[in-house]
């Protein structure tokens, strides 16, 4: 998205109209490609967000803050429910002025992000009712803004050390209440979190949350780099959904540069990305069913599990399809033959799974722990903002290879489940299903891969910004890129699934059995290095 | 409940024999890049490909860092020509101070308890130590346990570049283990801090928080290499060089 080859929308748009009438011009609408931008004024912002997500025709992607050296840049990115094309609301600044409106009361799903902002920029959300000690707590100085332009991470004297004490903030002042602190080292193999667990002895009044402990201040380690070295950071952040995350890179640096990738690439990625969604869909099974301690269905998925990791390993030759996806394709092409052998042996291997849900929906113990637990309604879900498998289980069918075809997912549209019970078993259902879809999908697209190189010959970088939206195995993530004039990366965010899904949990984990806290947790499949960053 | 009784035995058994014999099947080890002599052109051109200076060029032959090398593959892949590629999973190596310091002693060798940390893990080292507990792999028949308690625990497993949060709750957790105890460190993060070592937001490694005993490279090391760090931690495998060719600068 390059502002000076910006056309202003004439006549028949839509949101050209909703620019003119309903904000008497206070709203300017351009449109930059394929995606419409308003700038607003500070004050009409709350206004105006409002206004996209009435009628729940708009959903929340993300935050971008940019810092330029006299002025804040503020997009706040939206995309409609049906597809089409993103909108972004754009605010400036003068960069003295950190306060600006909070809209997490109108678009709850913005909360985390500005809660995000205000630790990494020193930002200040008028109205947000709980602001700091967010990213930053235990080791970081109060006084750090990591994501400032004048900050320097790889000067280590810059962070003068401290160390938090969780306080006790204690909501519940009843005879025989406790509340139970739960991390960040607990558990045998569980990712570093903490959680404070308020309960009557038996039912989970509230939860309190303290993640970002592994934080790795993996968007400003990428400024200043180049694309190939942003790229090992954008896989690396969350190796559990490595493919997905370098993609959405990826298509944010080929729009940029204009770079129309090879068919023959689009539809290997989309192959991988299918592969790598079923592995991790196996992984969230693993977990789910050694939540309810139920064995021998523990070992049968996490041979799955390994079987598929095996499998991406001799496609790809890294287990986890490391250093796979490159800017303008993929950086080894995979022979017809082998893609078809990967494909059949998925498809194996899915029909493995499918015995294995037909075994657990006749197990009555196993269900009893999953039905009716941790329910999200569709409202709920709605409302928080939630994507990818969690939605769809709460019955909001949202899916961004649908919505924003990438890859092959135009010409080979994928079946996208859904239930609508909302409860942990419905999000197992819709593992297994999607699970099985994504086996049958890479089967159609090894059936007919076409010919030609499987990447571009030459890549020309550009100065610019762009959006990479994909489909992750947790759901929507939104990597947002802008470049500079000699390619190197100038400012780097990404939305990740679990960062967005987060609060989902949080909100179904309360009201439940204290004993229903781990298989909530695994029921969500979460990842904190995705979400943490 | 006779239908997963039944489902776990028509399974029949799948767990490795390693280490008693090799395992060889196709995926469970991604491989590493070797060392080679090459001409002076190979030697630089495999050092400037390399993202993370894991490969150098030295006088008689580029030489790797298995602290450093990310798997990003480019020195296979891109790099023309491209680098010899090594089979194999046998990666841990081991601190010199380990040797007298840090003995775990024979008691230990069939009855190890394994605390793991993550501290600051991408999700690829956390799904390869899950995998050891798994049929495949399955610890128990080596005489290894995790278990969730630090008093319990004679090793501590940590995976990641050690963020700045979990600098204080990893000195806590190993000081509530009791002695003897050893550290291994998994994973490029844990050995050097990785990709993200370069900034302030972690330590550049586990080393600069506690004592190391017993280093695990690999980006992410497999369940095997898990394995085989697990088994030079009780000295019941030899460690390997930390740098290709070895006879090179020990770390």
């Amino acid at each position: 998205m390059d502002e000076s080859v910006a056309a202003p929308v004439t006549g028949s748009s839509a949101l050209a109209a909703f620019g003119e009438e309903t904000w008497q011009g206070r709203v300017r609408v351009e449109q930059v490609g394929s995606t419409y931008v308003l700038h607003c004024a500070v004050g009409n912002l709350a206004g105006l967000c409002e206004r996209l997500m009435s009628g729940g025709e708009h959903m929340f992607a993300t935050l971008v803050v940019e810092d330029e050296s006299v002025q804040w840049l503020l997009t706040y990115v939206f995309y409609p429910v049906k597809g089409g094309a993103f909108t972004h609301v754009v605010i400036r600044q003068p960069i003295s002025e950190r306060h600006l409106p909070s809209i997490a009361a109108v678009v709850p799903a913005a909360d985390w992000h500005e809660r995000e902002a205000a630790d990494l920029f020193g930002l200040v959300f008028d109205g947000h009712p709980r602001l700091g000690a967010f990213v930053l707590h235990d080791g970081w100085s109060k006084s750090a803004q990591p994501m400032r332009h004048g900050f320097d991470i790889r000067d280590r004297s810059s962070i003068p050390t401290r160390r938090d004490v969780p306080e006790p903030n204690r909501s519940l002042d009843a005879p025989g209440s406790f509340s139970m602190p739960v991390g960040p080292v607990f558990s045998d193999l569980a990712e570093s979190a903490h959680f404070r667990i308020e309960t009557l002895g038996e039912d989970v009044s509230r939860i309190a949350i303290r993640f970002f402990y592994k934080y790795r201040a993996v968007e400003k380690l990428a400024e200043g780099q180049p694309v190939d070295r942003a790229l090992l950071l954008a896989e690396r952040f969350s190796g559990a959904a490595a493919f997905a995350h370098g993609l959405a890179f990826c298509q944010a640096i080929e729009d940029i540069a204009h770079l129309t990738v090879p068919p023959r690439a689009m539809v290997l990625r989309a192959m991988l990305a299918e592969l790598e969604r079923l592995r991790s869909h196996a992984a969230t099974i693993t977990g789910i069913c050694n939540s309810t301690a139920l064995a021998v269905a523990t070992s049968q998925a996490a041979m799955i599990e390994e079987d598929l990791l095996r499998l991406s390993a001799v496609a790809s030759g890294h287990r986890y399809l490391f250093g796979m996806v490159t800017p303008g394709g993929l950086a080894i092409d995979l022979p017809d033959e082998l893609c078809r052998q990967t494909a059949a042996e998925a498809e194996v291997i899915a029909r493995r799974m499918a015995r294995l849900h037909r075994l657990l929906r006749q197990s009555s113990s196993f269900l009893d722990r999953l039905e009716e637990v941790g329910a999200t309604s569709s409202a709920a879900a709605t409302l928080l903002g939630l994507v990818g498998p969690i939605a769809r289980a709460s019955g909001v069918a949202r899916d961004i290879r649908v919505l924003f075809p990438y890859a092959a997912y135009r010409e080979y549209p994928p079946h996208v489940p859904i239930e609508v019970q909302g409860d942990g078993y419905a999000r197992l259902r819709v593992l297994f299903r999607e699970a099985a879809e994504s086996a049958a999908l890479m089967a159609r697209l090894a059936a007919r891969i076409p010919g030609g190189p499987a990447s571009l010959a030459d890549i020309g970088l550009c100065q610019g910004a762009a959006l990479g939206a994909v489909e992750a195995p947790l759901g929507a993530a939104f990597h947002w890129v802008r470049l500079g004039a000699d390619g190197r990366v100038l400012r780097y965010r990404i939305a990740p699934p679990s960062f967005a899904n987060w609060p989902g949990f949080q909100f179904a984990a309360e009201e439940f059995a204290f004993q229903d806290f781990p298989i909530i947790l695994a029921t969500f499949g979460l990842s904190n290095a995705e979400s943490d960053r | 409940m006779t239908k997963w009784v039944w489902e776990g035995l028509t399974s029949g058994i799948r767990t490795t024999r390693y280490p008693a014999r090799e395992e060889h099947t196709p995926g469970v080890s991604p491989g590493r890049p070797r060392a080679r002599q090459g001409n002076e052109a190979s030697r630089n051109a495999l050092a400037g490909d390399c993202p993370t200076d894991a490969i150098t060029a030295g006088e008689d032959g580029s030489a790797i860092d298995y602290r450093h090398c990310i798997h990003c593959l480019r020195c296979s892949r891109t790099t023309s020509p491209a680098v010899d590629w090594e089979s194999g999973y046998e990666w841990a190596a081991e601190a010199e101070m380990a040797r007298v310091a840090h003995r775990l002693g024979r008691f230990f060798h069939r009855s190890l308890n394994i605390r793991f940390v993550d501290a600051g893990a991408c999700g690829a080292c956390m799904g390869e130590v899950r995998q050891i507990n798994s049929p495949y792999y399955n610890i128990h028949r080596l005489g290894f346990f995790l278990t969730p308690t630090p008093r319990n625990a004679d090793i501590l497993l940590v995976a990641g570049p050690v963020t700045l949060p979990m600098q204080q709750a990893l000195r806590d957790t190993y000081e509530a283990m009791p002695p003897p105890k050893r550290v291994v460190a998994m994973g490029v993060c844990a050995l050097s801090g990785g990709v993200f070592g370069s900034g302030a937001a972690v330590a550049g490694g586990l080393n600069d928080v506690l004592p190391v005993d017993v280093m695990i490279p690999g980006c992410p090391p497999p369940p095997l290499a898990i394995l085989h760090g697990l088994l030079v931690a009780v000295e019941r495998k030899p460690p390997q060089p930390l740098i290709s060719p070895s006879g090179g600068s020990s770390p």
